[in-house]
């Protein structure tokens, strides 16, 4: 019987327990303090200091599932994100709060220009994310694909630079001309295809196969053919 | 020019007319002689000749640089084999004899048989009329071939004059502009960010023009000794070209929490190739055979940046003569 009332007064209390907004700090204490340090002011070797990181910098590493890192000093790549969109943005906001940073970005990608993107791209980004972004090994870091990077992402990437990626000012690119790279990393996710065998778009990879698998192959079996003929 | 033509004479001349000494005494024949055929042997000549002038229009081709350039190299290296080849199977059929011997040899042990086997080699060819000149010509044609195929290695740089390498728009005092001819200020540089910079009033299309600017934490510098004072604030430049083929550097590879990521490089999206901005533009990975140069930068009373001077080392590619010469101090 007394088991049974406290069942019952648990199940009253669970709906105003979940009404509760979440809170940043608790969330922030139990994923990012042991690396973060209270109040973000980092932890020599373990963490980076978060004060004026900024609301964007902090929802581009956790809506990504970039943080909470399994262990200090991996890289960083995108994984399943362990909160909901309210903890996610009371997180933020908690982030936010250590000291004056970049806000989230607001980008219009229906504004921008594939064409301009794609040069700006290809001047920019392509160098580590292939041409069309689909990530690599490139210097000294796994480069990631951009198949899966929502606008306000790649906004965010390109003002906070994760990771070794620089970051690229106002001055360096102008909010027009992010607009047209998101853009163009859109068209890049499904990029028209004039048939062939693509492989994952990686260059003149199938070029080199018929040469090497079909071409070399006939060579040699002409060299074989024009062999036994001398011989016989 | 005379005396070098002399020379070239007194070394061909005497060769051209010697003839091999007679055999002494003369020995019964092996191989039957035969009727010479003379319009194979005029026809594999004219071949031969005719593969060497091909080949020999390669170095020339290369050398005026005539239009369209590839198709025509590809032409004269591509008829030359040719017609050597169609020589060497003119000579195979119609020149040379094809005796079948139904009596095997004894292994050569002795001096006499191996005497016989050189003289059965010598009669052989004693029906060819015209010998030592198709032998000049095929020499000619497979020589001149030879140099056809060395002749690119000309590309592979000046060794002599490497001046123009050192000569840069560079001055003490010149105020770096960005892309849109904005001088830069030292105050608006910011760390983990990649500017491109350029010379104020010259020519942006010189190889030693464009500038990569980033700002370093101080501290963390390790610049060569004489270049103390050439990063005002941790800003360094570096000249955009890299070392290795003269690709533009457009990466930057910069740590957001440096104790446990990879440190600041600068890289090249050709071939990779990674430079230390920190440690004076070192090769840290990649083809690139020597440093990045660095130029010294100074920040003047209004807060803008002005280049120190010109360049730590050449700019651009590293061709033969440019590794070969000694950094200027």
């Amino acid at each position: 019987m007394k088991r049974a009332a406290l069942i019952v007064a648990l199940l009253a209390l669970a709906p105003t327990a979940s009404a509760q907004p979440p809170s940043g700090a608790g969330l922030y204490a139990e994923n990012c303090l042991s690396c973060h340090g209270a109040n973000g002011v980092g932890v020599p070797q373990m963490g980076s200091l978060l004060r004026g990181v900024g609301a964007g910098t902090a929802d581009f590493y956790l809506r990504t599932g970039y943080m909470p890192l399994s262990s200090p000093g991996e890289q960083p790549y995108r994984k399943r994100v362990l909160f909901d969109e309210r903890d996610l943005q009371a997180l933020v906001r908690y982030v936010a709060s250590f000291g004056a940073g970049p806000p989230i970005p607001q980008p219009h990608p229906e504004q921008g220009d594939v064409s301009e993107g794609m040069q700006l791209f290809t001047e920019h980004c392509a160098g580590c994310h292939q041409v069309v972004a689909r990530g690599g090994v490139a210097p000294g870091a796994r480069v990631p694909a951009l198949t899966r990077a929502a606008p306000v992402e790649i906004a965010e990437a390109v003002r906070a630079g994760p990771y070794v990626m620089p970051r690229f000012t106002n001055a360096t690119l102008s909010d027009a001309q992010l607009n047209s790279i998101i853009r163009y990393v859109d068209y890049a996710k499904h990029p028209s295809e004039a048939g062939g065998w693509g492989i994952g778009f990686v260059g003149p990879v199938p070029e080199g196969m018929v040469t090497w698998l079909i071409a070399a192959a006939a060579l040699v079996g002409v060299c074989t053919a024009v062999g036994r003929r001398v011989r016989g | 020019m005379r005396r070098l033509r002399d020379w070239l004479l007194a070394l061909v001349v005497p060769r051209l007319g010697k003839r091999p000494p007679r055999r002494s005494p003369p020995r019964r024949r092996i191989v039957e002689g035969r009727e010479p055929n003379e319009r194979a042997e005029l026809a594999a000549t004219l071949l031969f000749l005719g593969s060497a002038a091909s080949a020999l229009a390669f170095p020339f081709l290369y050398a005026f640089d005539v239009h369209p350039l590839t198709q025509l190299l590809g032409l004269s290296l591509g008829l030359a084999c040719v017609l050597l080849a169609a020589a060497l199977i003119v000579v195979g059929r119609g020149v040379v004899v094809t005796e079948e011997l139904a009596e095997p040899y004894p292994p050569p042990a002795h001096e006499p048989e191996q005497e016989d086997i050189a003289q059965l080699a010598e009669e052989s060819g004693d029906s060819i009329s015209r010998k030592r000149f198709l032998v000049l010509a095929g020499g000619a044609a497979v020589g001149s071939l030879g140099i056809a195929l060395v002749t690119p290695a000309a590309s592979l740089g000046p060794v002599l004059d490497m001046d123009p390498f050192f000569r840069t728009t560079w001055r003490r005092g010149r105020r770096l502009v960005d892309e849109r001819g904005t001088p830069l200020r030292a105050g608006a540089i910011e760390e983990k960010v990649f500017y491109t910079a350029y010379p104020e009033h010259a020519d942006r299309e010189e190889i030693g023009s464009p500038l990569i600017v980033v700002r370093l934490d101080p501290a963390e510098l390790k610049l060569p000794g004489e270049r103390q004072g050439w990063a005002p604030q941790g800003i360094v430049a570096y000249s955009k070209i890299c070392t290795h083929a003269g690709c533009a550097i457009s990466l930057y590879r910069v740590p957001t929490f440096a104790p446990v990521e990879p440190k600041p490089a600068l890289v090249c999206p050709c071939h990779y190739s990674t430079f230390d901005p920190a440690a004076g533009g070192s090769v840290l990975f990649g083809p690139a055979g020597r440093p990045l140069p660095q130029l010294p930068l100074m920040i003047d009373a209004s807060g803008e940046l002005r280049a120190g001077g010109n360049y730590s080392g050449a700019v651009g590619p590293s061709w033969w003569g440019v590794r070969n010469r000694k950094p200027t101090p």
